[in-house]
């Protein structure tokens, strides 16, 4: 701190350090911003992010999530698509089966509460909420099986999704 | 007898212990073989518990602390009587009846929707109007703050706002603003839909409004402890704060930056975009800038204080310190508590490692050592200090004091050090029970066992904390002497009028909020297709 021949005042000493944190913690600050920001721009990576609507009274009736067009497919350009249903207690399909290291574009939503989507051991990690789509895509490596809990309170049987 | 008194003492001591002990096991036996047992895991209780827990401990205790501690600091700081105190009253009754009124809903099962909500289910109406009464309650106090200020500042033209008095009425504005956001989403969405005035409801924009409550109200809890920090610990300890404007700035930056950064809370939420994730991200990088000014000036204060007890080195300082001094050991395990959150924090708000973390058993970690850790520990020195000049009477023990406030930071870091852990493993969040044997949860159940053992330190220390202030009512009396704050280490430093009022920084933050908030409220209420889902009762079907 300050030795015995220093000639300043106290209050400018003070002032002095203060401005030295401050500058620290502005580099601080903006090191953990220019990371945030080189991962989001260089690599792409963010959450997922597209507001899209649907309603969840009419969607078992037609469009993308029929039954009959639950679970994983392929699409017109050839990509695997998955089509997932959440629902008081249970998601639809309850086991997906997704083909190994290729790029899997899952569309899901719930059709009555909020739910949330995650894969033990991997950062999918996403919320359901009625009325509206959450699109993303995943990439799983290594053969084997995962847990997919819902991780979002549901109601009494959350525990059981 | 006298030879053998030992001997014979021994024998019943080794008896009765032994008797005890079998005494619980046989009760154990008894619930464990009863009906009792499966009512007493039952997941519906489970949630009703989680429900009446978190609506208790973010709802009500910090609120009635903050409004208490508000109160007093305006009748010390200010040396004036309180002004409106019938009203103070009328609102504190206002709390309790909306507590109860919330409470009694939660445990008969009708309202097991947990504290954030979460429409489209909705519980019974009772639930939502005894929080609605609370908050109520706490913008009277608000009220009575900013008239009390306005009184003094009328006898006192000009005068220097006294910290404590400064940063107190700071964290009631942010208060009463972040509250609208939660506020607009019972009255408006949930309240409607509970009296079955209509059926449908936009959980989108119940998220996004609730959003706007829920960062901010941590800062409202935290208020109260950096108060503590800068008002209370540099006069407990014997020191000087370092420096009573940088104090002033950080209750500013909160008043500014707390608010308007509540979609780091969505960041996997489908109804809001990525440039709105992004843009609240670089917003939550500033609400850190108050917590390191904060850090450094408290750090300071205390060097000052081992200083002026003959403190030398570099670090060696830090043996000086008076350590038997409660609130010398509270800062500390405050700060640590506060390091440790504060790290998980930064993580939660990366846009990107949020991803790894989001809705599992490390949120539920991170926030229990950071309110429940560094921040309510606070509370604690914030009672122990006021007591006596509530009371009129000494505290009893110190060192009963040390222990409940070291059983309340052991017990913490063992609850949720291995709580984030648990997290990190995956472990899914709201969980009433979970099936150890897969193989896919087997390995993190030794986390939860860990947690179970500290909760009861937890337990210990809260039982002990209350005895000590129930005891206070009864000890030796002392007296009665001017309660102080804190003084700084440059106290005749004039204060830049920015820092001795509200204006600016209260323009800036609905300012801040019109700007990161407008946007997404708008475009989910101008929306072609309606995203209004049916709403799922809970509770009987009310």
């Amino acid at each position: 701190m300050s030795d015995g021949n220093d000639t300043r005042s106290g209050a400018e000493i003070a002032e002095h350090v203060e401005l030295q944190w401050a500058i620290a913690i502005g580099v601080i600050v903006a090191v953990l911003l220019a990371i945030i920001t080189f991962t989001t721009i260089h690599w792409s990576t963010m959450p997922p992010s597209r507001v899209e609507v649907i309603d969840p009274a009419t969607l078992h009736r037609s469009g993308e999530f029929v039954e009959s067009n639950l679970g994983t497919g392929v699409d017109q350009r050839n990509r695997v698509i998955v089509h997932l249903l959440a629902e008081q207690y249970s998601f639809n399909p309850r086991c997906l089966v997704v083909p190994d290291g290729v790029p899997v574009t899952i569309r899901a939503t719930s059709a009555d509460v909020v739910h949330g989507f995650q894969i033990f051991g991997t950062n999918v990690n996403t919320m359901l909420i009625p009325g509206y789509v959450s699109t993303f895509v995943m990439t799983l490596n290594g053969v084997g099986e995962r847990g997919m809990p819902c991780h979002e309170f549901c109601g009494v049987g959350h525990a059981a999704m | 007898m006298l030879n053998a008194r030992r001997l014979i003492l021994a024998h019943f001591w080794v008896a009765f212990a032994g008797f005890v002990l079998a005494l619980f096991l046989g009760e154990w036996q008894m619930i464990v073989r009863s009906p009792l047992h499966s009512w007493a895991d039952h997941p519906e209780l489970y949630y009703r518990s989680v429900t009446a827990h978190g609506s208790e401990m973010a709802y009500v205790f910090p609120t009635l602390v903050a409004m208490g501690f508000g109160y007093a600091i305006c009748v010390t700081a200010l040396q004036r009587p309180l002004v409106g105190l019938k009203t103070a009253w009328f609102a504190f009754w206002l709390v309790v009846v909306g507590t109860v009124l919330a409470v009694v809903t939660v445990a008969s099962g009708h309202a097991s929707v947990l504290y954030t909500f979460y429409p489209p289910l909705v519980g019974h109406a009772g639930y939502y109007v005894g929080i609605v009464l609370v908050v109520v309650g706490s913008w009277i106090w608000v009220a009575l703050l900013t008239v009390n200020l306005r009184a003094w500042r009328r006898d006192n033209p000009g005068a220097k706002v006294p910290l404590a008095m400064f940063a107190n009425v700071a964290g009631a504005y942010l208060w009463a603003w972040t509250a609208v956001g939660a506020a607009l989403e019972i009255l408006l969405q949930i309240l409607p839909v509970a009296f079955h005035l209509r059926t449908t409801i936009d959980a989108g924009l119940a998220r996004v409004l609730f959003s706007w409550t829920l960062h901010a109200i941590v800062y409202f809890w935290l208020v109260p402890t950096y108060i503590a920090y800068y008002a209370i610990v540099p006069r407990a300890i014997g020191g000087r704060l370092y420096s009573d404007n940088m104090a002033r700035l950080s209750f500013a930056l909160f008043l500014v930056f707390a608010m308007p950064i509540g979609i780091h809370h969505l960041f996997t939420d489908p109804m809001v975009g990525s440039g709105l994730k992004v843009m609240h991200t670089f917003f939550t990088a500033m609400v850190t800038v108050p917590t390191f000014l904060t850090i450094f000036t408290i750090c300071a204060s205390v060097e000052i204080a081992s200083r002026l007890r003959g403190g030398r080195g570099a670090f060696g300082w830090v043996k000086a310190l008076p350590w038997g001094n409660p609130a010398m050991l509270a800062l500390v395990f405050s700060f640590v508590m506060l390091g440790l959150g504060g790290a998980g924090g930064l993580i939660n708000m990366s846009y990107q490692l949020n991803s790894t973390i989001h809705n599992t058993q490390w949120v539920t970690g991170h926030f229990h050592l950071i309110f429940g850790g560094a921040i309510v520990i606070m509370y604690f020195v914030i009672a122990y200090d006021l007591w006596p000049q509530l009371t009129g009477r000494a505290l009893g023990s110190l060192q009963l004091v040390r222990l409940q406030l070291w059983l309340w930071f052991i017990g913490m870091l063992t609850v949720t050090l291995p709580w984030h852990l648990a997290g990190l493993f995956s472990m899914p969040r709201r969980m009433a029970y979970f099936d150890y044997s897969s193989a896919a949860l087997a390995p993190d159940a030794w986390t939860v066992t860990v947690s179970v053992i500290g909760g009861a330190l937890l337990v210990a220390s809260g039982v002990l904390f209350v005895y000590i202030l129930a005891a206070a009512h009864f000890g030796a009396r002392i007296k009665e002497e001017p309660y102080r704050f804190s003084v700084a280490l440059h106290e005749h430093e004039p204060v830049p009028a920015a820092l001795n009022g509200f204006a600016v920084w209260f323009s800036l933050m609905i300012a801040l909020t019109l700007v990161n908030y407008g946007f997404p409220i708008w475009q989910l209420m101008q929306l072609k297709t309606t995203t209004a889902v049916p709403a799922v009762y809970v509770g009987g079907g009310e």
